[in-house]
């Protein structure tokens, strides 16, 4: 006999209770926490494993013939082995503990860049990427005489793929795009930038910090070459992070920083280098953050993802109508294919002065650049607001906000 | 009057504040009544960054005493140096180099004051000690 059909949906109410800090108050209101893109809150599993390792494992790894020192190994890699099974890398050696996006994507700039990258050549990035996936392509670029290319996008935010046939051509090297824009939300068409880009011989690197704390992510299924994410926006410790890299790839690019952990022998004629992934792991590792990020993983894949996506996606729509029917709101990204982050202005007001009227309401967003100044120049602004949701969020905060908002309205009218 | 004094005379005003609203409603009214500083010294020159407000400050010493002008593109902060005006300009370059701005911790906007907050309001502050500082020396 089949069981019935139904669509799981989450508990969010569950959910909740599982994040100690959602209980606390702000400013005498209840928090409402919708600050997510910039740093996710952490349930309770993932404070137990590390107050866990602490109290019972804590030891340095990979060198210790002591017992605690292989334990906290064995904690150590086998985090790095449910990150390879969540990401669906093909081997751990691909996966490279990082101490977040920031040191992925300058790793890969730096490392690959230094080798592969000659005067005249181009790397294509797009409009809309946060300052960590500009600046590390820029000082390579120097060093190189290399060129970057911008690849436009729509006022909407979204990627302009015509655009990006004509920018590509055989002095492209590599092409790094956010999969989800950290201000406007889009999620980027990456399968179709790769195809795309691979066809042209060009290297494609994802800065998937704003995709991970969404949607699972198949890195095989992709055929990236390259993908960077931080732990802590995705409910891990912050310190701690991942760079998957196609072990081919790796094994090609000389060593990022020089030191402990890294080398197979070291005289002072000649140093030979471990094997991956420890070649790009010189010195003690954010021990701690690995196996944090390998709770946060395994707590978040217990969901299952369409019932996360839908979640996420009624808050969107009900937060995106809500927030259109007040006067004087007008939204900034507005493609089809969104993650749950919202940017918005509010008539001509400060976003400063908006964010600071929504925190004496208890009400935590963030205001500003976002680290997206050229973003912020494409639609001549200074900044935005930006209300960002993760999976413990739920209608009532969205109300809230909303609530928060308007009375911001009135205030700054 | 002194610094002090008029510390004390603002910290009496908010006294009567009983919600967040009201006080920050009347520092959104006092930013907006904050006469502006002239557009020729809004320049690079006398700009204060912040990461997302800026803060535009001008001193010049008058008779032995600073007078200043500043200007912010946010309402919030623009109140808030209106109450600094309030407090610091007029005042002789040696009491300004050497005030302990007590008043707004006491009326609940330390938070604007932290090195936390971008706003640019630090480093005037921070800049407009370091005038009195200079401008006392040359006296
Ligand atoms: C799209 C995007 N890329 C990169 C980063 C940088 O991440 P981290 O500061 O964790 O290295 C962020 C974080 O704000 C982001 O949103």
């Amino acid at each position: 006999m089949k069981p019935p059909t139904t669509s799981p949906t989450l508990d969010v109410a569950a959910i909740r209770r599982q994040f100690p800090i959602l209980a606390r108050e702000v400013n005498g209101n209840r928090l409402v926490y919708l600050d997510n893109g910039a740093t996710a809150q952490k349930p309770q599993p993932v404070i137990d494993a590390m107050a866990h390792y602490y109290r019972e494992l804590n030891a340095n790894i990979h060198r210790g013939v002591h017992h605690l020192s292989q334990q906290a190994t064995h904690a150590y890699e086998q985090a790095r082995e449910t990150v390879r099974a969540y990401i669906h890398a093909e081997q751990a050696a691909e996966v490279l503990f990082t101490s977040g996006t920031t040191a992925g994507i300058n790793l890969v700039a730096t490392c690959w860049g230094r080798k592969h990258l000659k005067p005249g050549d181009e790397i294509i990035l797009s409009t809309m990427e946060h300052h960590s996936n500009i600046v590390p392509w820029q000082l390579i670029c120097q060093q190189q005489q290399s060129r970057l290319k911008i690849l436009p996008i729509t006022h909407a935010g979204e990627l302009r793929l015509d655009a990006f046939q004509e920018l590509l051509s055989e002095r492209t090297r590599l092409v790094a795009i956010a999969h989800v824009s950290n201000t406007l939300g889009s999620v980027n068409p990456v399968a179709r930038v790769i195809e795309l880009a691979h066809a042209q011989g060009a290297l494609v690197l994802l800065d998937g910090a704003q995709a991970m704390p969404h949607m699972r992510v198949d890195v095989q299924a992709l055929g990236v070459d390259f993908y960077a994410f931080s732990g802590h926006k995705m409910f891990a410790p912050t310190g701690v992070g991942v760079l998957y890299g196609k072990a081919a790839l790796l094994n090609d690019m000389p060593p990022y920083q020089g030191g402990g952990e890294m080398i197979e022998r070291v005289t002072f004629d000649k140093t030979t280098f471990a094997e991956l992934p420890h070649k790009f792991e010189a010195g003690t590792p954010n021990i701690v953050g690995g196996i944090g990020l390998g709770a946060a993983i395994a707590w978040f894949a217990q969901f299952d993802a369409e019932a996360v996506t839908a979640h996420e996606q009624d808050l969107l729509a009900y937060a995106t109508a809500q927030l259109s029917a007040l006067p004087r709101v007008t939204i900034l990204g507005t493609a089809p294919h969104k993650v749950c982050v919202i940017s918005f202005l509010l008539a001509d007001a400060h976003p400063f002065d908006v964010g600071t009227i929504l925190d004496q309401q208890g009400v935590a967003v963030r205001t500003g650049h976002h680290c997206t100044q050229p973003l912020m120049d494409f639609y001549n602004i200074s900044g935005t607001v930006r209300a960002s949701f993760a999976i413990y969020n739920h209608r009532a905060e969205v109300d809230a906000l909303v609530a928060a908002v308007a009375r911001a309205a009135n205030m700054l009218a | 009057m002194t610094i002090n004094q008029i510390q004390d005379a603002i910290i009496e005003e908010f006294g009567c504040f009983n919600r967040w609203m009201d006080k920050y409603e009347y520092l959104i009214d006092l930013g907006k009544k904050l006469p502006i500083i002239e557009p020729q010294y809004k320049t690079e020159q006398h700009l204060i960054r912040g990461c997302q407000s800026q803060v535009w400050l001008r001193a010049e010493l008058r008779n032995g005493a600073v007078t200043f002008t500043a200007d912010s593109d946010a309402l919030i902060t623009k109140g808030i140096i209106a109450l600094l005006v309030r407090v610091l300009d007029a005042q002789q370059p040696m009491d300004i180099a050497h005030t302990e701005l007590y008043f707004i911790d006491a009326i609940g906007l330390q938070a604007h004051l932290s090195p936390t907050r971008s706003n640019g309001l630090l480093s005037m502050v921070n800049t407009l000690k370091s005038i009195g500082e200079k401008f006392s020396k040359a006296h």
